[in-house]
This record gives structure tokens, C-alpha cells and sequence, in this order.
């Protein structure tokens, strides 16, 4: 065990490496750095001042393990238009993402496990083809003129759920959170349901087809043999053995979730961190776009990291020596 | 119904019946994916045939009358015109629009499909192939790719090198590659185990001429199989992408550009500039991927 940990912690170090310098190269290579870095709008004496201090009349080289120094420190340069470091700027939003993210997920659970097992145990039913069918339509609708239409429906319409922003919130353990206040819940309730739609047809999928595969198998046929209900060997067999790649998968998906989120607080207003990015990338406030870029990498990484060691440790199957496939 | 359960659960298993028959017979006896499958041909007829049929150049700013913006569907314009989808901001007729947005949107889907295609079709086999280093190194890169979601690298590259239908042609290809390049060496790797394979690296054919005429033709279908569904994934990327502002230029609209320049006007009400593109680009994604789905599922692959 041991060294397949330290086996998949010497990859994640290099995936972390490649996307420093790719995104060094990016920044700093393709693109004149100059223009990058240093703000339109200053003076040709500052203007200077600032290459020689942001060090851009060094080596390439010289630059890069500049730039990988600072990383190293948690420095990943100034953001223009706020003036704060950019780290600071993204962590300061990032509950606000989790807050959307971790409720997007349980929706998805909530409604996806049951209507999975449903659809899995018999699967050529009607209900059951109308759920699957449900899915595709769930994969289909594009994310952000879901969210679109969800406003139209839901607060244009109707004017039930506002349409933007996070409402009220309350400080706990110094986070702020909108899932205590009434307001807050209101304003939480479009945006995660619009971005738990995609993962509920996931996890419907999946559980569906665990649920229908795992019917064969041989301990199915002996618990019924035993004389056990369908109610306990579903239950107590069959959704225990279906939740280990379940598990899994919903913990791969939290990276893509993050991801996506981006879309979802465009559409609504949502000030976390997807939203910084695209203002970032309209405001061309390239530092908090590297440093975004870079965060998330090191999230990713870190999720499939712990969802592999996960994985290995709750599945016996997994071999922990060698070449995982 | 009841002849569908006599039917084999996929295709390959009734040998009398030549493969490419069953497969469209299969497709045929599911009206779910027949209807998929006539409202696909008729959005590719659509956007075909656009120019002879849209009621407007919505390209054309001439002849766009600003008198005429944001109508209802079914006003009647100034001109006489009736705008049965009604017009947006610019008074464009919206049903012009898009059918020339349906275009954009298939042009790019269709051909950064092509190319993510042919380069992971190329490095699957040269992977799979030669194997060791070589293998080792491609597969690195695509497990390197495939870490990352989608939309996150193609925003970001687009951030950089900015919008245009070309650049978000270049940005698709290089988040797509990846899923095929895996596929294509696992299929490749199954098909080189086999005999012929075998019997032709002992004729001493040329490794070229093994690759190319036998490993690529036999090994290739399940690639193009997920490709379908891939094609629905790289619209609604490229729609996401000018929905975001860094996908196509605003001189020629998606119609995920033509969604994005009626959210504005969502919340007065005027629903109609971004709804009914959206309906649009939902039937064109739902019915590829309802094909795409049959069809993997008839031939039994799974998805990426």
C-alpha cells in the first residue's frame, strides 16, 4: 500500500510540474509577457521598473524556476484589477463553489440512487425506459440554457426563486454559507439544481446498470435461494456491492463539477470562484487566470489522488503493486 | 415490440444476416430512434440549405430594418415580413438566424470531430503499434488530457489565443483527441492479438502497410461509433465556448452566440431570442445523441 501511495504521489507531483510549465509557456512564451503582466496603463518609467522587477529580462529558464519558486510559496502574482494577491482573491470565493458544488452532489445522489435501482431492476418496463430516456434528455440541454430556462420558469413566470446572487448568509466557523438562511436557500436552489441535473442522469445510469448486472450474480441467486425478501437482498446486497464504483465516480466527478460550476454561476450570478474566472478572462486579469488555472490543477489532482487510494483501499480486487491499466 | 425481444441482443450474434442489415434494421424497429434520426436528417437539411430558405439574410446588416427589434413571434415587420419566431435586439428575424446559426454550430461541430479524429485515430495506433516507450509516452499524455475537464482547457486556451471559428476549431480537436486515442489503442491492442495480424507480420509485410490496411480498417468501428455522441459533445462545447464570449466571432453567430445575446432580455420577459435557439441546438444534441446511443448499443461498445 504504502508504495502505491508514494508511486501515485510522485505522478501527481509531475501532472503538477507539466501544468506549471505549460502554463508558463503560455503565459510567457506564446504571449508577449510585457503586455501580459504588466498593466496597460502605466508609465513608460514605471513601465521599466516593473520588467526589471517581475524579472522578465532574465533567461527564460531563469524565469520559469522564478515563477515555480513563488508558486512553491503560494505567491502566483497580483491581480490587476483588485490589487490583492490572486491566490487570496480565488480562495475567498472558493466557498461559496464548494457550497453549490457539495449540495449539486447530494441532489444528484438523492434523486439518482433511487431512481437508479428503480430503472435497474427492471429495466424494460415503462417507467423504467421513461427514466432512461430522461437521462439523455438530462445529458442533452446544454448547462447554460438550462439555467436560462429555469429562470424563465422558475423566477420570470412563476416568481418563486430569485434570479441571481447568494442572498443572505451567516458566518459559521468564519465561511460564509447561504445553506442556513431561508433567502440563502432560495437563492441556492436554481443554481444547484441546474448544475446537479447532468450528474443525476449519471448517477442514474450507473446505479441502473450496477443494479441490473449485479441481479445475475451468483450471491443474488443464493440469497433468494436462502428465502430472503427482494426488499432486504436490494437493499442490503445489491446497493452495497453497486456503491463502491458509485462512490467513486461521484468523487471523480467533483473536479468536473468545480469545472462546470463555472457555467452555472455565469449564468446566475454566483459570486464563486467560476465567475472570478470569467470576469478574470473579460477583464484580462491574467494572474488571477494562471493562478486559477493552477489551483485547480492542484484540486484535480488532489481528487484523484484520494479517490485512486480510496478506491485501492475499499476494494480488495485492486492490485497495489505495478501498473494500475 | 414483441419482434424486438425476439431480436439478438446485439448485433453480430445472428451470422446469416450481413452486419451493416442488422444494425439498420436494429435502428429502424426503435421509434424513439427512428424519430431521432428523421429530425436529425432534417436539421442537416435545414442548415444545408439555409440560404435559399431563410426568410432573411440575418448576416446581411442592410437589410435589416432596427425599427423591427425584439418582436414578438408572429409581429409583422415594417417591410411586410412576418417574424414567426419573432426578432432580436438588431430586428433579425430570429427564424434566419437560427438557420444560419444551425450551420455555424454544425460546421465547427463536424469538423473539429473530424480532426480530434484523425489525430487520435493516429496516435491510438502508433501507440498501440510499437508499444514501450512510444505507448508509454502517448498514453501519458492522454491520461494527462483526459485529468482535465473539457471546458476548463478549452476556456483557457481561448482566453489566450482569442475568438474565432478557427481557433475554437483548434481548441476543440485538442480536448477531444485524447478519448479517441485511448479507444483506438484498445481496440487495436485486441485486434493485433489476432491471427491474420500474426500471419501478415510473418509474410513480412511492411509495418506500414499492416497498420493501414489491416489494423486501422478492422480496429476502427468502435471509434467511429463513439464519435457520434462525441459529435453532440463538441457542439455543446462550442456552444458553452461563445456562450462564455471566447468561442465564434459575433459576425457569424452559433446558436449558443445567438443564446447568449438574448439572456439579457430574459428577465424582461422577451423569452424568445434565447429560447427558441436553445429548442434548436437541444433537438440537434438529443437526436445525435439518441443515434449515438443505439448505435453503441447495438454494437455493444462502451462509451469513453
Amino acid at each position: 500500500m504504502t508504495a502505491y501511495i508514494l508511486q501515485r504521489l510522485i505522478q501527481s507531483v509531475l501532472v503538477l510540474l507539466a501544468v506549471s510549465v505549460v502554463v508558463f509557456l503560455a503565459v510567457y512564451g506564446i504571449g508577449d509577457p510585457i503586455e501580459l503582466l504588466v498593466p496597460p496603463q502605466v508609465s513608460a518609467a514605471e513601465r521599466t521598473a516593473m520588467i526589471r522587477r517581475l524579472g522578465l529580462d532574465l533567461p527564460i529558464w531563469q524565469q520559469y524556476f522564478g515563477f515555480l519558486g513563488n508558486a512553491l510559496k503560494g505567491d502566483l502574482g497580483r491581480s490587476f484589477v483588485h490589487g490583492v494577491p490572486a491566490v487570496d482573491l480565488i480562495l475567498a470565493r472558493l466557498p461559496a463553489t464548494f457550497e453549490l458544488v457539495l449540495l449539486a452532489m447530494s441532489l444528484a445522489a438523492v434523486v439518482g440512487i433511487p431512481l437508479g435501482l428503480l430503472a435497474g431492476l427492471n429495466p424494460e418496463s415503462r417507467p423504467s425506459r421513461a427514466i432512461m430516456a430522461g437521462t439523455i434528455l438530462g445529458f442533452s440541454l446544454p448547462s447554460f440554457w438550462k439555467g436560462m430556462m429555469l429562470i424563465l420558469l422558475f423566477s420570470v413566470f412563476l416568481g418563486w426563486l430569485p434570479t441571481a446572487g447568494r442572498g443572505e448568509t451567516v458566518s459559521v466557523l468564519g465561511l460564509e454559507t447561504s445553506l442556513l438562511t431561508l433567502n440563502g436557500l432560495k437563492h441556492l436552489t436554481l443554481p444547484a439544481l441546474n448544475l446537479a441535473i447532468p450528474n443525476m442522469a449519471l448517477m442514474i445510469r450507473l446505479v441502473a446498470a450496477g443494479t441490473t448486472e449485479a441481479m445475475t450474480q451468483d450471491y443474488v441467486k443464493y440469497a433468494r435461494a436462502k428465502g430472503l425478501r427482494s426488499k432486504r437482498i436490494v437493499g442490503r446486497h445489491v446497493l452495497r456491492n453497486i456503491l463502491i464504483p458509485v462512490v467513486t465516480v461521484a468523487g471523480m466527478e467533483f473536479g468536473s463539477l468545480v469545472a462546470f460550476s463555472t457555467i452555472t454561476e455565469t449564468v446566475f450570478a454566483w459570486p464563486g470562484m467560476g465567475k472570478l474566472l470569467i470576469d478574470s478572462i473579460y477583464n484580462l486579469d491574467r494572474p488571477v487566470v494562471v493562478a486559477y488555472v493552477m489551483l485547480a490543477t492542484l484540486l484535480f489532482v488532489a481528487v484523484n489522488f484520494l479517490v485512486d487510494i480510496l478506491y485501492a483501499a475499499l476494494d480488495p480486487r485492486v492490485k497495489l503493486t505495478g501498473e494500475m491499466a | 415490440m414483441n419482434s424486438l425481444k425476439a431480436m439478438p441482443a446485439t448485433v453480430g450474434a445472428d451470422a446469416d444476416t450481413p452486419l451493416r442489415r442488422q444494425v439498420l434494421r436494429r435502428i429502424r424497429s426503435r421509434p424513439t430512434t427512428r424519430g431521432a434520426m428523421i429530425l436529425l436528417a432534417i436539421l442537416l437539411l435545414l442548415a444545408l440549405l439555409a440560404p435559399f430558405i431563410a426568410p432573411q439574410n440575418p448576416h446581411d446588416l442592410g437589410s435589416l430594418s432596427v425599427m423591427d427589434n425584439r418582436l414578438e413571434p408572429g409581429s409583422q415587420g415594417m417591410t411586410g415580413i412576418t417574424y414567426w419566431l419573432g426578432t432580436d435586439a438588431q430586428g433579425r428575424d430570429m427564424l434566419s438566424a437560427i438557420l444560419y446559426g444551425l450551420r455555424t454550430s454544425l460546421l465547427v461541430g463536424l469538423t473539429s470531430t473530424v480532426g480530434a479524429l484523425l489525430i487520435g485515430v493516429f496516435a491510438g495506433l502508433v501507440a498501440a503499434q510499437f508499444g514501450g516507450a512510444v505507448d508509454a509516452a502517448i498514453m501519458r499524455v492522454v491520461d494527462f488530457m483526459l485529468g482535465f475537464p473539457s471546458i476548463l482547457i478549452a476556456l483557457v486556451l481561448l482566453a489566450s489565443i482569442g475568438r474565432g471559428i478557427d481557433k475554437v476549431i483548434v481548441a476543440i480537436i485538442l480536448v477531444q483527441w485524447a478519448q479517441y486515442a485511448r479507444l483506438m489503442r484498445a481496440a487495436a491492442l485486441v485486434e493485433r492479438r489476432k491471427e491474420y495480424i500474426e500471419a501478415a507480420v510473418n509474410f513480412g509485410l511492411p509495418t506500414r502497410h499492416i497498420m493501414l490496411a489491416h489494423l486501422l480498417p478492422n480496429s476502427i468501428g468502435s471509434v467511429l461509433v463513439v464519435s457520434t455522441i462525441s459529435i453532440a459533445g463538441a457542439i455543446t462545447l462550442e456552444a458553452t465556448l461563445s456562450f462564455l464570449g471566447v468561442g465564434v466571432p459575433v459576425t457569424q453567430p452559433s446558436l449558443g452566440l445567438l443564446i447568449a445575446n438574448g439572456f439579457e432580455f430574459l428577465l424582461s420577459g422577451e423569452y424568445w431570442i434565447a429560447a427558441f435557439p436553445g429548442i434548436a441546438l437541444v433537438l440537434l444534441i438529443m437526436s445525435l445523441n439518441l443515434v449515438g446511443e443505439r448505435l453503441r448499443r447495438s454494437f455493444n461498445v462502451r462509451g469513453p
